[in-house]
């Protein structure tokens, strides 16, 4: 792998959709790595409790499966400079198999100062957009 | 409760040093199903020219997060946990966290405001190495909702 080249990229520019599946497995892993260990993302009963629909994934899991997005396209994830989320709809993550599906599609918003680009993700779950802001800014070749 | 103004700009004291791990690294990555061997392979780190294996953009949230605890447990803020769900985060990389760094983490209170009964606060955890060289700086927005 190596760094995408400002050449390659302009305002408009999509990056490949992810799909990435989320099971309750999932919230298991994130949160012995991640060291948050906060019930609502594995007791159905405290989730309840304090008025989700369920079982939460962490945000920041949402936020870190999203810019696999931007790593990826960009070649090397040291390129990510920045990255800004904000959370406005939890990924509720049932007690099935399948859990929950999240999408992500990116696109280049702005070309920036320094061989650096702007973009802007839409993440969605079950159709509904889960994060209200979701920007990186990548360094280029 | 409304948050007190006069708490925006107060800074705690630095963590303890937390030494960045190749293994924890691969864990974190492998938790968000990342197969990127930048994070696992030191080769193909080095070939885009990293030192080492580099961290996902959002593992300095494992600092962050305990380094948000000591403002959390300030009894000046006053915030009830329960209540807090987590309302935006930012990272600035200043360079990719690679393992082997040797962490120190410190918080500041950015921002406090309150909106519609929801305090709102904003914490900064700048990460530098333990000699000073700035590596992130993350910002955490929390939002305690109101009691109904």
């Amino acid at each position: 792998m190596s760094r995408l080249s400002a050449a390659d990229v302009a305002v408009g520019t999509e990056l490949p959709e992810q799909i990435t599946r989320v099971t309750r497995a999932d919230l298991v892993r994130y949160a012995g790595a991640s060291g948050d260990l906060n019930v609502i993302h594995w007791n159905e009963r405290v989730a309840r409790e304090v008025g989700l629909p369920g079982v939460i994934a962490h945000g920041m899991l949402t936020a870190g499966i999203a810019v696999r997005a931007v790593t990826a396209w960009a070649g090397d994830p040291g390129a990510v400079v920045d990255y800004h989320v904000r959370f406005s709809r939890p990924v509720v993550v049932p007690d099935d198999d399948a859990g929950a599906e999240v999408t992500v599609r990116g696109r280049v918003a702005a070309v920036l100062d320094g061989d650096q680009v702007r973009v802007d993700l839409t993440v969605t779950s079950g159709g509904e957009k889960v994060l209200s802001l979701a920007r990186a800014v990548v360094a280029l070749a | 409760m409304a948050l007190d103004a006069r708490l925006v700009g107060r800074s705690y004291p630095p963590s303890a040093v937390y030494e960045v791990g190749r293994e924890k690294i691969a864990e974190f990555a492998t938790a968000l199903g990342d197969p990127d061997p930048a994070y696992r392979d030191p080769a193909a780190a080095r070939a885009l020219g990293h030192p080492d294996v580099i961290a996902p953009p959002t593992f300095p949230i494992v600092l962050s997060l305990g380094a948000g605890h000591v403002v959390i447990e300030d009894p000046d803020v006053g915030i009830d946990y329960s209540r807090v769900v987590h309302g935006e985060q930012r990272f600035t990389h200043h360079r990719p966290v690679r393992a082997g760094d040797r962490l120190v983490a410190t918080a500041t209170i950015d921002a406090v405001k309150t909106v519609a009964g929801n305090d709102m606060l904003t914490t900064r955890v700048d990460l530098t190495t333990e000699d000073g060289e700035p590596v992130c700086t993350t910002r955490s927005m929390l939002v305690a909702r109101g009691a109904a």
